[in-house]
Formats: structure tokens, C-alpha cells, sequence
């Protein structure tokens, strides 16, 4: 990698307003990369990225992806090693399991719980309420401001 | 000598919050107006006690007084002065100063602007915001006190993170507190309306302002963290789904919720119960916030700021606000009345169902949030949550709640007619499909979500015109200037939030669907092309900044061969801390942003070179500010100044501009 650097420094280093020369040197291989990347959790960092990450661990692990690319690993085995290594951390997508069953489903049980409580809610309020009772203030209220919408316009 | 003065006016400021949230209440409760009167000058004196203590670390900080351990552990002799005093909220015990701060500041708005509220009403308020500040006095005083003193004294302070030391940590925090903690004015009216079994429209019409003003500081603080991490961070990302995020996202979703249920509340008397019960939960979801920052359960970009042995304070205190005020509820709500009745299709059932999508939406990022922290406490493994899990979550029920919000102004109140409401509709529904459709395909790229996204935006800025269209038809008015100036401010706040949220897809949208990236290695001289634009090389320079070194690079940025700009990104070092930040150069713009960060320097002068093309991002941060705009405008709408007219002059600092704009 680093000798490939050089000869690359070499080679286009003289050449003024010549173009830079990409870090990665496959197109495809990066693009696979950051599509993976991004999904997976830089160890070391707060909470980060791999792609944005700029720490040292990060520099390394994104260059162990890479050669994995390289040798032609789908990214299902790519991942399934850097589980086996560093476990569930490091998937920003956490996989769905017994454990994260919760996580997954909950979104959606929450919507389905509240339109059902809604629904109940707003049907068993229909029965008990007859009519809108609107009080005298309320109704001195609208005169009020719809006398003083009149002036305005 | 002022570090201990701003000490005990700390314990003086406690001494009196105590007195603020006991005899106005129980005054309030027994009918007795001596007490009740307590509560005003009591809350000016609190503000006026909290704000010296607060000058007074404002002063320790300014004069470099190393000698107090917090100003030693977050500032530095070489720290320019507006960093020293942004400083003053740069960690832990003076964030907390801060919130407290700026919980007396709202209070002493509430005694301003509430001279029309009956004295029950407004005794129990600021009681009740008396009450949360004992909270926040006392935690500052037993557990994370700002005035402890450092003896003998350091000989130098260990800085400000150099992550912080940027114009946007002297705004970001202020704007972000004054939202979270302007809930706790919306709070406050929620209990006073609960203990008081006076939960009425005019309740609602007197916290809808308060509310309105404290979501509008929420949105553009949150936008300005947002905009500060896009070009702090050097990634050019504008949103990590970070805790901490969330912990200020969620209050968000809660009180956008409320704002519309109190709009209901207002205008037809219903949802009360509701209402209640989102104002107690934006206020607890502003105070979790504050616990996940501070306690330290978080890793996070933001864990500057964290110590885990006073979470058991905030969890505490988080318990008994939270438990409390919704016992108080579980007892008091039951005996509210319902209200005016309505159909399931109507404005007010659409506004409840938008409700329930946000709400899901809160609980979602929430169990997102502390999903990862249950696992690891029940010892269930260790996982991460992040974007990949919200974005899938997230995006399918705002969905629904968007297209609602272009549905929704447009219904009738109590009773809507779907055929009717389909008819009006038709023409927005099929602009804002074959243009989502085609769109993308003049733009080259065609994605399932790049069309969804322009859809939805596009259907909010349609229907909005429907509506103002079916809404100038109604009011009288000779010609059209006179017809637009009859709408009210408040409706017109309305519809230019909404915009607001249209421009924010869009800027979301574009930004996911064609940004461009490219990381090269660029020797002297050597150019790359992104997006078009062409980015030459001229080297790096050293530059000696205030308290730190840099490498400051030149990059000419041309397009077609004209020349658009000159961008000097920088990578810092910061020697006290010994930390190196990339400080990335931005060439703003409404369609684009040009984007450079340096990597690290290779051989013979060349730099790794992180390029971005981001097309619209600034969309993103217009829109919020849209948003913010709206809620502005819609509070500086005439019958909350009618009633303030008659009391008072001034008006919350906040409207004034709108107000100019419009007028």
C-alpha cells in the first residue's frame, strides 16, 4: 500500500496541474467500502462512523475491509467476521435476534397502540359527548373577536 | 472574592426558590392573596440572585481566576476572551448554572407578561417553576458546585475542548436551554391548570404563546448544532442520530405535538387531558435530555460533559418531577371535561392522529436511545443503534404524518367531507406526483426515496397554497393586498412552517439522493473534479492561531475554467490538550455547498483530501429557520398582543423581528 503511494507520489509528482490521484486505487472497491462503512462503528471513537472516522483503529480496520473486498468476500462475510471479532458493537444496524426483538417491532407497536387507543379513545368520546357545549363566555369571546376582525379589515 | 459571592448568592437564589414554591401554591390552594403575591418579587429576586452568581463565574472566567476549579478545568491563559466566556457552559457544573439561569429568565418573563392571568393562576406557575429550580439549585449546591475553589491555585487552566472552541458553542447551547427550558414554562401552566381543576380553552390560549416561543429557540438551537457539526466535525454530516441528539430531538417531536394539540384546545375546548399530558411529557423528556448529557450513561461526540456519580441526582430528581406531576395528573385529569364533540375525519382528528405519529415517532427514538444502555445494564450484550436503524424507523412514520400536515389546515373543524376534501385536494395530489416522479429523472438519478422525498415536500408547498388560496376567499377585502393582510398572523405563521419543514425535506432529499464525495491525494499543484467543480491544490502554509498551530491549505475552486473561490481548510493542533481538530472550509451556497477537509499530510508537500459537493444542504438549516420563523410569527399575531396591549408594552424579544417583516 505504502510503496503503491510512493510510486504513485513519484509518478505524478511532477506533473504540475496534473490530476489527484484517488486514496483508494479502485473506484469500485472504495464505493463497496463506504457502502459498508457506513453501517459499521468506528471502536475506538465516541460515535462514529468508520467512513468518517479519521482515528488510527478506524484507518486499519477500513484497510482490513478493503483487502477483504479485495479478495472477493461478499459483504455477508465480511460483516459475519467482524461480528465474530467484535460483536454486535460494531453493526449500527443492530441484527434482529431474540435480544433486539424489541427494538425492531417496538416503532410499530407503539403506532399500532396509540391509532387503537385513538380510535377507542375518540369513539367512546362520541357516545358520552352530545352536544359541543359552548359556554356564554366562549360566545362573548367570539363576538368579541370577530368584532374586532370586523374593524380591522 | 466573586466566586464567593456568586456562591452564596446561589444559596441566597435557593433560600428564596424554596419560599417561590411553597406559600404561592399553598397560598393559591387556601385562597389567601398575601401569600399568593409572594410569588412575583420572589421570582424577580431569584432571577436577579442567579444572575450574579452567574456573572460572577462570567467574571472568575474572564479574569483567568485559576484559582476556582471549574474555571481551571475548562479554560486557559491563552483562550480568547468570548471563548472564556462561552466557556462559562464548556462542561458539567456550568451547563447546570446555565439551565438554571435560564429557568429564572423565563421566569422572570412569566412575571412580565402575566399581569392578564387571574393571581391563582399565576402564583401557582411560578410556584410550580420555583419548584424545579429548588431541584437544580440544590444539585448545583450539593453535587456540582461551580464556584469550588482550587487550592493552592493551578498555574494554568487544562482549556477549553478544542472541539468547543468555535463561534457556534457561544450561541448553540444559550438557544438550545432556552428551549428546553422554556418548556418548563408550558410545564408549569399544565400543573398550575391541574391543581387548580381550571383546564380550560383560556389555559390553553395563555401557554400557546409560551409554548410557541420556547419550540421556536428549541428548532433553531437544535439547526445550529446541527449546521456546527456539519462543518466542525470535518464529515460533512449534518445528523448522527447521536444520544444526545436525540436527547434534544425528542423534547422536539413532544412539543411540535403540543403546539398543535394546544391549538385545539384553544380553538375548540377538546384534547385537554391530552395536552396536559404532552406538556408534561415535553418538560420530562427537556429534563431526561439533561440526564442522558450529564450522568454520563452516554458515549457520545458530546461526553465532554459527563460525570456518572451525579446521575443519581438527576435520576432522582427526574423521578419525582416525572412521578409527581403524573400522579397529579392520573388523579386530576379524569374529572376534565371532553369538549366540543367531532368526527374521526376532521381537522381535530387529523391533528390527534399527527399526534400519534410524532409521539411514535419520540418513543421510537427514544427506545433507539436507551435500547443499547437496557441491554448493557441487564448484561444482554453489547449493540449499536445508529442511523441506519433510525432512518428505517423513522422515515415510514413521518411519512404519513407529512402528508397529513398538507391534509389537515385544509378540514373543517368537527366535521370533514373526504370526497369534498379529495375534490380540493385533487390538483396538489397530481402536481406533486408527476413532478416527484419526472423531477428526479431531469436531475439524472432516479430513487425510489429521492422521489418519496420530493413528494412529500412538494405536496406540503401545493396544499399550502390551496389553502391560502381557499383561505383569502373567504376573508373580505377590496383588493388582493387587503385580503392577504385580513389573514391573521397566526395563519400565516402556520403555513410558513410548514413550508419551512417542506424546505427542510427537500434540502434532506437532495443532499442524500446527489451529494458527492471524494477522497484524494493531492500534491502541489494537482487538481480534482467534483460536482463539476474543479479544486487545484496550492499547498499548505503554517498559521499561528491564538492558542494554537496550524496548516492552513489553498484550494482554488473553479468551474469552466472561472474561477468561484478561494477555500483555506486548516488542521489544527491545539497544544495544551495536545489535540488536532480539522477545520473544515465551506463555500456556502442555495443550490450547493462546496466542502474541503485535509486528511493527513503524505510525502513532498501532499495532502489526503476529503472533497464534497452537497447540493441544497443548506435547505436543511433554512428550513428549521423557517420553521422558526413561523412559530414567530405566528405568536406576534394581534390577539395575544390585544391582550398585552392593555398591560404591558413590550413584547417577548423573540417577535420582534417577524413582527417587522411583516408589518
Amino acid at each position: 500500500m505504502i510503496w503503491l503511494a510512493f510510486i504513485m507520489a513519484f509518478v505524478s509528482g511532477p506533473v504540475w496541474a496534473g490530476e489527484a490521484q484517488p486514496l483508494g486505487d479502485d473506484p469500485a472497491v472504495e464505493a463497496r467500502l463506504k457502502h459498508l462503512a457506513v453501517e459499521l462503528r468506528c471502536l475506538v471513537c465516541q460515535n462514529q462512523t468508520l467512513a468518517d472516522s479519521n482515528a488510527p483503529l478506524a484507518e486499519d480496520l477500513r484497510r482490513e475491509v478493503r483487502e477483504m473486498i479485495v479478495k472477493d468476500m461478499t459483504d455477508k462475510e465480511i460483516i459475519d467476521f467482524l461480528v465474530e471479532r467484535y460483536g454486535d458493537f460494531v453493526l449500527y444496524r443492530p441484527p434482529l435476534k431474540a435480544t433486539t426483538t424489541l427494538l425492531w417491532v417496538g416503532p410499530f407497536v407503539l403506532l399500532t397502540v396509540g391509532a387503537t387507543v385513538l380510535a377507542i379513545t375518540l369513539r367512546r368520546r362520541a357516545r358520552r359527548v352530545v352536544d359541543a357545549p359552548v359556554t356564554d363566555e366562549e360566545h362573548r369571546r367570539v363576538e368579541q373577536l370577530l368584532a374586532e376582525g370586523g374593524k380591522r379589515s | 472574592m466573586i466566586p464567593e459571592i456568586g456562591h452564596f448568592a446561589l444559596i441566597l437564589a435557593l433560600c428564596v426558590a424554596i419560599v417561590q414554591g411553597s406559600l404561592p401554591i399553598y397560598g393559591a390552594a387556601v385562597g389567601n392573596s398575601a401569600l399568593m403575591a409572594v410569588a412575583k418579587p420572589a421570582a424577580r429576586a431569584q432571577f436577579l440572585l442567579v444572575l450574579i452568581a452567574f456573572c460572577s463565574l462570567g467574571y472568575a472566567f474572564a479574569e483567568k481566576d485559576f484559582s476556582v476549579l471549574y474555571v481551571a478545568a475548562t479554560s486557559n491563559s491563552q483562550l480568547p476572551l468570548h471563548y472564556r466566556l462561552a466557556a462559562i457552559w464548556g462542561a458539567h457544573e456550568g451547563s447546570l448554572l446555565l439551565w438554571t439561569f435560564i429557568l429564572t429568565l423565563w421566569m422572570f418573563a412569566v412575571t412580565l407578561f402575566s399581569k392578564h392571568l387571574p393571581e391563582t393562576m399565576r402564583s401557582r406557575i411560578l410556584g410550580v417553576m420555583g419548584l424545579v429550580s429548588v431541584g437544580f439549585l440544590l444539585f448545583m449546591l450539593t453535587v456540582s458546585n461551580p464556584f469550588e475553589r482550587l487550592i493552592p491555585a493551578a498555574p494554568d487552566g487544562r482549556d477549553l475542548n478544542p472541539l468547543l472552541q468555535d463561534p457556534g458553542m457561544v450561541i448553540h447551547p444559550p438557544m438550545l436551554y432556552m428551549g428546553y427550558v422554556g418548556f418548563s414554562v408550558a410545564f408549569a401552566f399544565a400543573i398550575a391548570a391541574l391543581l387548580g381543576g381550571n383546564l380550560d380553552a383560556a389555559w390553553a390560549r395563555w401557554s400557546r404563546p409560551w409554548t410557541t416561543v420556547a419550540w421556536c429557540f428549541l428548532t433553531v438551537g437544535i439547526a445550529m448544532g446541527s449546521g456546527w457539526a456539519y462543518y466542525e466535525l470535518g464529515w460533512g454530516g449534518w445528523w448522527f442520530w447521536d444520544p444526545v441528539e436525540n436527547a434534544s430531538f425528542m423534547p422536539w417531536l413532544a412539543g411540535t405535538a403540543l403546539i398543535h394539540s394546544l391549538a385545539v384546545t384553544d380553538k375548540r375546548g377538546g384534547f385537554k387531558v391530552w395536552t396536559v399530558l404532552l406538556a408534561i411529557m415535553a418538560f420530562s423528556l427537556s429534563l431526561l435530555g439533561t440526564f442522558l448529557v450529564r450522568s454520563g450513561v452516554l458515549t457520545s461526540v458530546h461526553a465532554f460533559a459527563t460525570d456518572p456519580k451525579r446521575g443519581l441526582f438527576i435520576l432522582m430528581f427526574l423521578a419525582v418531577v416525572i412521578g409527581g406531576s403524573l400522579a397529579l395528573y392520573a388523579w386530576r385529569a379524569p374529572r376534565v371535561g371532553l369538549g366540543g364533540s367531532f368526527s374521526m375525519v376532521s381537522r381535530e382528528g387529523m391533528l390527534l392522529a399527527n399526534n400519534v405519529l410524532l409521539i411514535a415517532a419520540m418513543g421510537s427514538v427514544l427506545l433507539g436511545t436507551l435500547y443499547p444502555l437496557f441491554l448493557d445494564a441487564l448484561d444482554l450484550g453489547k449493540i449499536s443503534v445508529g442511523p441506519p436503524y433510525f432512518d428505517s424507523v423513522f422515515a415510514p412514520l413521518m411519512a404519513p404524518a407529512i402528508f397529513l400536515m398538507g391534509v389537515g389546515p385544509l378540514a373543517q373543524w368537527k366535521k370533514a367531507d373526504l370526497p369534498d376534501l379529495a375534490r380540493r385536494l385533487k390538483w396538489a395530489l397530481g402536481v406533486s406526483v408527476v413532478t416527484a416522479l419526472v423531477l428526479p429523472f431531469v436531475m439524472g438519478k432516479w430513487t425510489p426515496l429521492l422521489s418519496l422525498g420530493l413528494l412529500l415536500a412538494i405536496w406540503i408547498v401545493t396544499t399550502a397554497v390551496v389553502t391560502l388560496r381557499e383561505r383569502l376567499a373567504h376573508v373580505t377585502g377590496d383588493n388582493f393586498s387587503d385580503r392577504m393582510g385580513a389573514v391573521s398572523r397566526s395563519y400565516w405563521g402556520m403555513l410558513l412552517a410548514h413550508v419551512g419543514v417542506a424546505v427542510f425535506i427537500v434540502g434532506v432529499t437532495m443532499v442524500k439522493g446527489f451529494e458527492t464525495e471524494s477522497d484524494v491525494r493531492m500534491n502541489v499543484g494537482e487538481t480534482a473534479t467534483i460536482g463539476g467543480y474543479t479544486f487545484r491544490f496550492d499547498g499548505t502554509q503554517d498559521v499561528v492561531g491564538p492558542n494554537y498551530t496550524a496548516a492552513r491549505g489553498t484550494f482554488h475552486v473553479s468551474r469552466d475554467g472561472r474561477d468561484t473561490t478561494i477555500l483555506y481548510p486548516e488542521k489544527r493542533r491545539y497544544p495544551v490538550q495536545n489535540q488536532v481538530m480539522t477545520e473544515a472550509a465551506i463555500d456556502p451556497g442555495l443550490l450547493r455547498d462546496l466542502y474541503v477537509s485535509l486528511g493527513e499530510p503524505l510525502e513532498d508537500g501532499a495532502w489526503s483530501v476529503r472533497l464534497y459537493h452537497k447540493p441544497f444542504v443548506d435547505w436543511i438549516w433554512g428550513g428549521c429557520l423557517i420553521m422558526a420563523l413561523g412559530g414567530a410569527l405566528a405568536i406576534s399575531d394581534r390577539r395575544y398582543r390585544l391582550a398585552r396591549r392593555k398591560q404591558e408594552p413590550a413584547v417577548a424579544p423573540s417577535t420582534r423581528p417577524a413582527r417587522r417583516k411583516v408589518a
